[in-house]
């Protein structure tokens, strides 16, 4: 199911890949020269070397012997056994130069597939996470006890447990928002009759059947994969046709770090390899506790942990597609939480992109995350800091940045709508410039045109660019008066969404699923209905 | 034949196209004759000024004005379209001054002696214009004996003041005392608008309105009006 296709000379991107979704195409902004990154480069080939990494899986322990790794089983401390395996630079390098740079990653609409080159910048932003709590926010009046006629509106919270009808929601409502380009469940589906055994089916189901977008998950567990793909297949049209527009792909945190490939999660990855579809290489160590807070150490740190993902997801099938997947964060030192709105988090996420860029593979990356309990002035100063840095790096997969509270614990569908709006304008704001020469005579003649008029007023030269879309609005939420109606205006504007027509799969496609699919809820069937 | 050119020239200005290099709203229009080419053309085809007016120019500005209240047009549009008949009235006024046909009146229209903004007062200006007055437009930074000396030699019945700053606002109040000292005070409506002023300044100073854009100008003339 390998869908990387070189470019023939002459030919255009779009016309060989067919239609996939813009994006934004960044001019990347770098922190790191390109000594930094050799340096950071050494360090992780060195961690790789000596102490090496940390393998749970044996499966996985032979193959890299089996390529010139050095191996040893040891025993830990507990008595439980292991295999430390020691990785030469040059097996590394040599899978690392076999991952594909570009690739597509499908979806149910043509349109809305994705083309991640790691040459690239092209910029898309997306949902994440698997919240356990979906925040529900209402608008109350209340009224001054000392005027009656003084009311003010104020946001209402409620957390609910998320579930199955709350994922369909989710998704139909992500499918609405225009600059959310691909769609990881931001919830977990915890009803009574979800279970390990049919945890992946139910979640994938309610995504795939909400949204047309581009659909990423983690394995719950190993037996899930194969109802996985087949309900993939069933929608695609055929295992062929899956291959050429991967609809869906996974997500797999092979390493527990500090450097310690899971055995479990490494068992999922030769399962997803082996079946062809896109997956991310993902790592998430935490600066203070499980990796050095520092800048150098952290990245050192997790480069040497995707690139070990990387290189067994190579030995297992060369050219399979792979996705750098960094997600440092670092530890709050008043009690060892992750801490994501904060400079390190910009700092290590943007390195790991360059990093990524270096061995051109495209990134995974994280933005949109923070301490903030609830909507409000600290979620968006925590996203705004981490979704205009992070686009700006020119990663090309950004998850986490829609929707979510309290660091990863939350989902809020209103926040998810703030965070469109926001995202939207970032996007805007890093557009390609629009000079050439043709541009620039023409802008001439606009002055000498304006300066001959009797008012010398450019606004009526305005439309032009204003009708191609070249001119943003002004905040979608902004309120009139002497108040702050942000919250207010994006429910309003939520319910005007969520009024839209689900992109259900057809009658006949669902029908073949809940006939050959075991273990979905019939509720997901109802809601079809 | 006269309909199906007063149609285009309708459909002109609706599109806000001045001349024929201009975009305009839709595609396609680039290149084709606009309001100021398709006007000349009217005229020497002996089209009547009068139903140019009334039937080319009066009811297409109706229809910008409602897309602008559906959202469908936003400023630049709206002023395009103002433009369009601007420049249609200029081509227009010999003509119908000989047909007997009076515009809605003269408006008189500066910002104030000490300030340069003169944004907000031009595109009063063109929206004006656009509604059928015969705007003089001094320009920024204008000497208050200047402004009473226009009004007085125009005989407008309306002046318009502008002013962007919080210290040169004040300057309005001179130029009302300045209307009373040559005694055409009652003469004449002053209207005053920019960022800084209010209802409550245009009260304070004497004023006859406060319009806080080109807008509630128009709507305030036409109630002047009646």
């Amino acid at each position: 199911m390998d869908n990387e296709q070189p470019l023939n000379s002459g030919q255009t991107e779009s016309s060989k890949f067919g239609p996939y979704r813009q994006g934004v195409l960044v001019k990347p902004y770098e922190r790191l020269n390109l000594d930094h990154v050799k340096w950071l480069h050494d360090a992780s080939m060195s961690i790789l070397n000596e102490p090496g990494i940390w393998c749970y899986n044996h499966r996985a322990a032979n193959l890299f012997k089996a390529h010139g790794a050095e191996v040893h089983e040891e025993q830990e401390a507990s008595g439980s056994f292991f295999w430390r395996v020691k990785l030469p630079e040059g097996l590394v390098m040599d899978a690392v130069s076999k991952a594909p740079s570009r690739f597509i990653l499908g979806a149910r609409k043509p349109e809305n597939r994705l083309m991640l080159d790691a040459e690239v910048p092209r910029v898309y932003f997306g949902t994440g996470s698997e919240a356990n709590v979906w925040i529900d926010v209402n608008m109350k009046e209340f009224v001054s006890v000392d005027d009656s006629q003084l009311k003010v509106k104020v946001p209402r919270f409620r957390e609910i447990r998320g579930n199955t009808t709350l994922l369909c929601r989710a998704a139909r409502l992500c499918e609405q928002l225009e600059h959310l380009d691909f769609f990881i469940r931001p919830l977990n589906i915890q009803d009574p009759d979800i279970t390990s055994d049919n945890h992946d089916a139910n979640k994938f189901f309610a995504s795939l059947n909400n949204t047309t977008k581009h659909v990423q998950a983690g394995l719950t567990c190993l037996e899930g994969l194969k109802n996985v793909i087949k309900m993939a297949e069933i929608i695609a049209g055929g295992r062929e046709d899956l291959g050429k527009n991967p609809l869906i792909s996974f997500i797999a945190c092979v390493f527990k770090s500090p450097l310690q490939i899971v055995d479990e999660t490494a068992g999922k990855v030769f399962a997803i390899v082996e079946s062809g579809l896109p997956l991310v290489i993902s790592s998430s160590p935490q600066g203070g506790s499980s990796a050095p807070i520092q800048e150098a150490g952290m990245v050192a740190q997790i480069n040497a942990e995707i690139l070990a993902g990387i290189t067994l997801v190579q030995l297992i099938k060369e050219r399979a597609p792979v996705i750098y997947g960094s997600v440092p964060v670092r530890a709050r030192l008043d009690n060892l939480f992750d801490l994501y709105g904060c400079p390190e988090f910009n700092q290590y996420n943007i390195d790991c992109v360059q990093m990524a860029r270096f061995y051109k593979i495209p990134c995974y990356s994280s933005a949109g995350v923070g301490d903030a309990k609830v909507p409000g002035m600290q979620a968006a100063f925590e996203k705004l800091f981490t979704h205009l840095y992070m686009a700006m790096s020119g990663a090309q997969y950004i998850h986490y940045a829609f929707g979510l509270l309290d660091r990863t614990n939350s989902f809020c569908p209103v926040q998810a709508v703030l965070d469109n709006e926001q995202i939207g304008k970032i996007k805007h704001c890093l557009r390609e410039p629009k000079v050439d020469p043709l541009i620039t005579a023409d802008m001439i003649n606009m002055v000498k045109k304006v300066m001959a008029s009797s008012h010398r007023l450019f606004a009526r030269h305005a439309r032009k660019a204003m009708h191609a879309g070249d001119i943003s609005s002004p905040y979608r939420f902004e309120s009139r008066e002497l108040e702050d109606k942000a919250l207010e205006n994006a429910l309003s504007y939520m319910t005007q969404l969520e009024n839209e027509s689900a992109p259900h799969l057809d009658q006949g496609i669902v029908d073949q699923i809940f006939n050959e699919i075991p273990g979905l809820l019939p509720g997901l069937r109802q809601v079809v209905e | 034949m006269d309909q199906y050119m007063l149609e285009k020239i309708a459909l002109n200005v609706i599109q806000g196209r001045l001349e024929a290099d201009d975009e305009g709203f839709d595609e396609g229009l680039e290149g084709k004759p606009a309001v100021t080419e398709l006007v000349k053309e009217a005229i020497r085809d002996g089209v009547d000024p009068k139903s140019i007016v009334l039937e080319a120019l009066t009811g297409s500005m109706e229809v910008v004005g409602e897309k602008f209240e559906r959202g469908e047009y936003l400023i630049p549009d709206m002023l395009a379209s103002a433009e369009c008949v601007g420049a249609a009235m200029d081509l227009l006024s010999p003509h119908l001054l000989k047909a007997g046909v009076e515009t809605k009146g003269k408006f008189v229209i500066s910002t104030v002696q000490g300030d340069l903004h003169d944004i907000g007062k031009n595109i009063v200006s063109i929206m004006l214009k656009g509604a059928g007055y015969e705007v003089i437009d001094l320009g920024a930074d204008v000497p208050t004996e200047q402004i009473v000396l226009a009004v007085k030699e125009h005989q407008a019945p309306f002046l318009g003041l502008s002013a962007l700053l919080t210290t040169t606002m004040r300057v309005m109040r001179d130029v009302i005392d300045k209307l009373k000292e040559e005694g055409i005070r009652d003469n004449v409506k002053v209207l005053i608008g920019g960022a800084p002023t209010s209802k409550e300044f245009a009260d304070q100073i004497g004023a006859d309105a406060h319009c806080k854009d080109a807008f509630e100008a128009t709507d305030i003339l036409k109630a002047m009006a009646h």
